[in-house]
């Protein structure tokens, strides 16, 4: 009943928010890490979501985290618990809070942000060890975290 | 309620691997001879953070492993031979080489167990590169090299040669106390845009895999290291910048005066360790 609430909601907003996705220094946690809040009003692409997942310039979740649903990409990780299932315990606002910025979460968590652009020690520009560009980009765009957000909602078991 | 069944499930898939992938149980004995101290009780300055100090040797594949064991296999042992040459090579104003003054390289065995170390007239933390160069430059009227350079390499690799099996047994205290302070801080800190630490891969995460990659504990006794991605020898410092920049950080570079505080600290963590290089990774 609240997904379809929230559902309609999205879709009111949807033309506006499109255009205009929630910056990484807007988003609204909730005391719990949680984010409401669709960040772009565009439902997710789930099997987006999961490319950016087992990329290895963008999510790399599987760096760390097994997936059997990912199983096909090589090589997941042993750092954090599996993600199997996790789609059927969390809710999608608590799964974009995790993904946006997990610390708002998990504090002191080795996961890192994805949508966060401010804050960092010596941030660099992606993987060349030089400075970062005063326009800091988030490692994953408001659609793609609507995507993996989409994706892992579909890991119910 | 379903979340902490959810976790206690997830604990129980990945106790396995977690527990056993940590260290293998293999023991590293080069050529047959010199046994390394490869494993070991942490120094009191890691209580609370490491109980077992473990060489990256442990992490490695068994084949990559095998190429340490003897010295005709490891690749790094090359250079070794290559800087034996360069030692009784005279160089600069001075026409003196390194034997001029120090006689054969067995003369420095345990130097490089002890490095980085607090240089009194200098009134700094010197890593064994930098005293090495003191010599070019001073005694030798020679151009010092750069950090990390192939000759400086090879030469310490020779250096870790002449004292293998030596246990690392570098000082943290008295005057060195403040770069190791400083190093300490740099190991803690989260950089980039991964907010990454070197405690959060080395220290929380050993044995746990990232990707494909055997997470060990990141020491450095065992450098130089070959590297058989590089097919080279390669540097603490240039491993550590390596380390840095995937963390999407803005990395420092090899000779700053943090890399020199870094290195001190992180030879500190391995007390107790034989020296071991040149080792062989992947
Ligand atoms: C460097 C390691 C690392 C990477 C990369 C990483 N995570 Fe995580 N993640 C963790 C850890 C560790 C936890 C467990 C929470 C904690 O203790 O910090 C976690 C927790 C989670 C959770 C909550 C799981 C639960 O049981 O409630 C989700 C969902 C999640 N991660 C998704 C992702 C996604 C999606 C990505 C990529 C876009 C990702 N993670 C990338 C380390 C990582
Ligand atoms: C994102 C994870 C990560 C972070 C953060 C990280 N490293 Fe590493 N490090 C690795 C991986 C992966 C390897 C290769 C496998 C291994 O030896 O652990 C490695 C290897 C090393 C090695 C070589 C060890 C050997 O025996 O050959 C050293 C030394 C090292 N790291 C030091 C550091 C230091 C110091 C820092 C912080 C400045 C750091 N690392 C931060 C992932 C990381």
């Amino acid at each position: 009943m609240r997904l379809t609430a929230l559902a309609a909601a999205a879709i009111l907003v949807a033309g506006v928010a499109n255009a205009n996705p929630v910056a990484p220094t807007d988003v609204a946690y909730d005391d719990s890490g949680a984010v409401a809040e669709s960040l772009t009003g565009v439902a997710g692409d789930a099997a987006n979501g999961a490319k950016v997942m087992t990329d290895r310039g963008k999510g790399n979740c599987v760096a760390c985290h097994a997936v059997t649903a990912l199983s096909d990409a090589p090589f997941h990780g042993t750092v954090a618990p599996t993600l199997d299932g996790v789609g059927g315990v969390r809710s999608e606002a608590e799964l974009r809070g995790i993904v946006a910025n997990a610390k708002m979460t998990f504090e002191g968590s080795v996961m890192p942000p994805f949508y966060k652009t401010t804050g960092f020690t010596r941030p660099g520009d992606g993987y060349t060890g030089k400075a970062a560009p005063a326009d800091l980009a988030p490692i994953l765009t408001a659609q793609e975290i609507e995507d993996v957000v989409a994706f892992l909602a579909t890991l119910k078991d | 309620m379903k979340i902490k069944a959810l976790t206690a499930v997830a604990a129980l898939m990945l106790s396995a691997p977690m527990a056993f992938a940590e260290a293998d149980e293999d023991q590293l004995i080069i050529n047959g001879d010199v046994a390394m101290i490869s494993k070991t009780a942490a120094a009191p300055h890691l209580e609370g953070a490491l109980s077992e100090v473990i060489s990256g040797w442990h992490f490695r594949d068994n084949e990559t492993q095998a190429m340490q064991l003897d010295d005709f296999d490891n690749p790094g042992m090359v250079f070794v031979d290559l800087a034996r040459d360069a030692w009784a090579t005279a160089e600069g104003t001075e026409g003196k080489s390194c034997a001029s003054c120090h006689g054969e390289p067995e003369a420095m065995a345990g130097v490089k167990a002890v490095y980085p170390k607090w240089n009194e007239t200098a009134g700094e933390v010197r890593t064994l590169q930098m005293q090495m160069n003191d010599c070019r430059t001073t005694r030798m009227g020679a151009e010092a090299w750069k950090t990390d350079a192939k000759e400086a390499l090879n030469m310490e690799a020779l250096m870790a040669v002449v004292s293998r099996g030596m246990p690392m047994n570098v000082a943290i205290d008295g005057p060195a106390a403040e770069t190791w302070a400083k190093g300490k801080e740099i190991y803690y800190t989260r950089y980039g845009q991964l907010e990454l630490s070197c405690a959060n891969c080395h220290e929380q995460n050993y044995g746990n895999y990232i990707r494909s990659d055997h997470l060990s504990q990141g020491q450095i006794e065992a450098f130089p290291a070959y590297r058989l991605k590089d097919a080279a020898l390669v540097g603490v410092q240039s491993r550590f910048k390596g380390c840095v920049r995937d963390t999407r950080a803005e990395t420092f570079s090899p000779g700053s005066p943090e890399f020199i505080a870094l290195e001190l600290y992180v030879a500190s963590r391995g007390n107790g360790l034989s020296v071991e290089g040149p080792s062989v990774r992947n």
